[in-house]
């Protein structure tokens, strides 16, 4: 991707801001400006918590290019509590750790980088839910 | 007081406190008996007994974003208030480019904000605090977060490699009668002292072994919380709580004894023992342990040390907001009990020590 792909889409990267229809109120993430459930123009930005549980997962220990030096490591489809489905790394877990319906949160954590000169990209992953007393 | 050393402590206009603070130190752990086998055969005396080791996907940026997302959390203010993000660290992933602009997006404070980077050993945070203390303070802004957050370097093999660590803190400053942690004053004691350095390009530090402690951290650390008690009138008695900057267990432990605090003072701060020497957040995510476990009305010294060499002063007064604020994030107890151990192999792959 061109550094100007990376800039255009950090707010929902970093933070996972997605939308908010005005007219259903369904949460729409990715953002896309046309809610996927009524089709009407939605705009609104809306900050999703980052609270959901895996769907479902895979593991790769052949990674692709750029990524090889994280393998192995999972990836999931992650259902945020206010509805969408979204495809992450997990992170902060063992490789036979994760399970379906794990409770899981966002963290925003180093996706890559552009080579040794390039810029680093970050982005939202998830975690299992950190423990507290 | 003197009208002397009232011209030597700080004190803002107005007064000014943190109104939020958060922690974050990562998941893994290298027991320093592991770099005692490697390169001492196991026959070697440690001086800590493990320390954090920041996973793959963390820097000190991202590492920034959890501890202030935490501090805004027990703040719950509008990020978008905030005025300055100012990160002090050894280890900004970028040589140039600001570790703070990524930190300000992803909190949501962009575009109405100063953003810097700090730089001054292990005490880039708690200077980044000193300024955010005269800029919430005099009125220019209501809030400003200073972080100090590292993912320390130490040269395979040299003795900083049993220590540095990775962790830091956050913290918000803003109006006093907001904050759950009021600034009494602050001081800052500076000369050149070359005791500790990393030139350009270079990836680990050197130091000056033993000139390291006499006229480096306890000259500097001594005077600055003896100048700053004297101003204020104060004593160590007066204190529930200390925290120095902490490069290992018995440093801490001895300027504590010279200054006449005691074990109790000392201990709920003193993390190094199961973290290490976490740099510019040493200090930092030392008090973030002491006001998890603070009660209105307790007065708290911290007090750090940079190589270079400067040590910081601060006095601060624990207010009644600080019993909400504890449940709002996790504590800093929870992220040292979210512990995985490694090994030297699975360390080094981490620090990307291994060259192919």
């Amino acid at each position: 991707m061109e550094i100007t792909s990376h800039w255009r889409i950090k707010k929902q990267r970093y933070s996972l801001v997605g939308e908010e229809c005005p007219h259903c109120s369904a949460k729409i993430f990715p953002p896309r400006d046309i809610c996927p459930e009524c089709g009407d123009e939605a705009k609104d930005h809306y900050q999703f918590s980052g609270r959901g549980e895996v769907y479902s997962y895979t593991t790769l220990y052949n990674a692709p290019a750029g990524y090889e030096e994280q393998a192995p490591y999972t990836v999931a489809m992650v259902q945020l509590e206010e509805g969408p489905l979204v495809t992450a790394q997990l992170t902060d877990i063992d490789v036979k750790e994760p399970e379906v319906g794990m409770p899981v949160e966002m963290v925003t954590r180093k996706l890559g980088s552009e080579g040794d000169r390039g810029i680093l990209i970050y982005g939202y992953k998830f975690r299992p839910v950190l423990e507290t007393a | 007081m003197t009208e002397e050393r009232d011209q030597k402590i700080m004190q803002p206009k107005n007064p000014v406190g943190f109104v939020g603070y958060g922690a974050y130190i990562p998941r893994y752990r290298l027991p320093a008996t592991e770099v005692a086998r490697i390169w001492k055969g196991g026959a070697a005396g440690t001086p800590i007994d493990e320390k954090a080791v920041a996973g793959l996907d963390e820097d000190v940026i991202t590492m920034s974003i959890e501890a202030a997302r935490n501090a805004l959390a027990r703040a719950q203010i509008n990020p978008a208030d905030i005025r300055a993000v100012w990160v002090g660290s050894e280890s900004h992933p970028y040589s140039v480019k600001p570790t703070s602009t990524v930190v300000a997006e992803a909190i949501g404070d962009t575009p109405h904000t100063l953003a810097a980077d700090w730089e001054f050993a292990c005490k880039a945070g708690t200077e980044a605090i000193q300024a955010a203390i005269g800029f919430t303070g005099s009125g220019m802004a209501r809030y400003a977060l200073a972080i100090g957050m590292d993912t320390a370097q130490g040269r395979p093999g040299d003795p900083l490699e049993y220590t540095a660590g990775a962790g830091g803190a956050a913290y918000i400053l803003g109006p006093a009668d907001e904050s759950l942690a009021v600034v009494e004053g602050s001081y800052s004691y500076t000369t050149d002292t070359p005791d500790f350095w990393r030139r350009a390009d270079e990836k680990y530090p050197s130091h000056g072994e033993r000139f390291t402690g006499e006229p480096a951290y306890f000259h500097h650390i001594t005077s600055s919380a003896q100048e700053l008690m004297e101003a204020l009138g104060t004593k160590p008695v007066d204190y529930t709580f200390v925290v120095f900057h902490q490069p290992n267990t018995k440093f801490p432990q001895r300027v504590a004894k010279t200054l006449g605090f005691t074990h109790e003072q000392l201990e709920a701060g003193l993390l190094v023992p199961r973290i290490g020497n976490v740099y510019a957040g040493s200090a930092l995510v030392g008090l973030t342990a002491v006001l998890d476990a603070s009660k209105p009305g307790d007065r708290i010294l911290l007090v750090s040390y940079g190589s270079g060499a400067g040590s910081d002063a601060m006095s601060l007064h624990v207010t009644e907001r600080i019993l909400e604020s504890h449940e709002l994030a996790p504590r800093t107890e929870d992220y040292i009990n979210r512990r995985t151990e490694i090994d030297y192999a699975t360390y080094a792959r981490f620090r990307g020590k291994l060259s192919q």
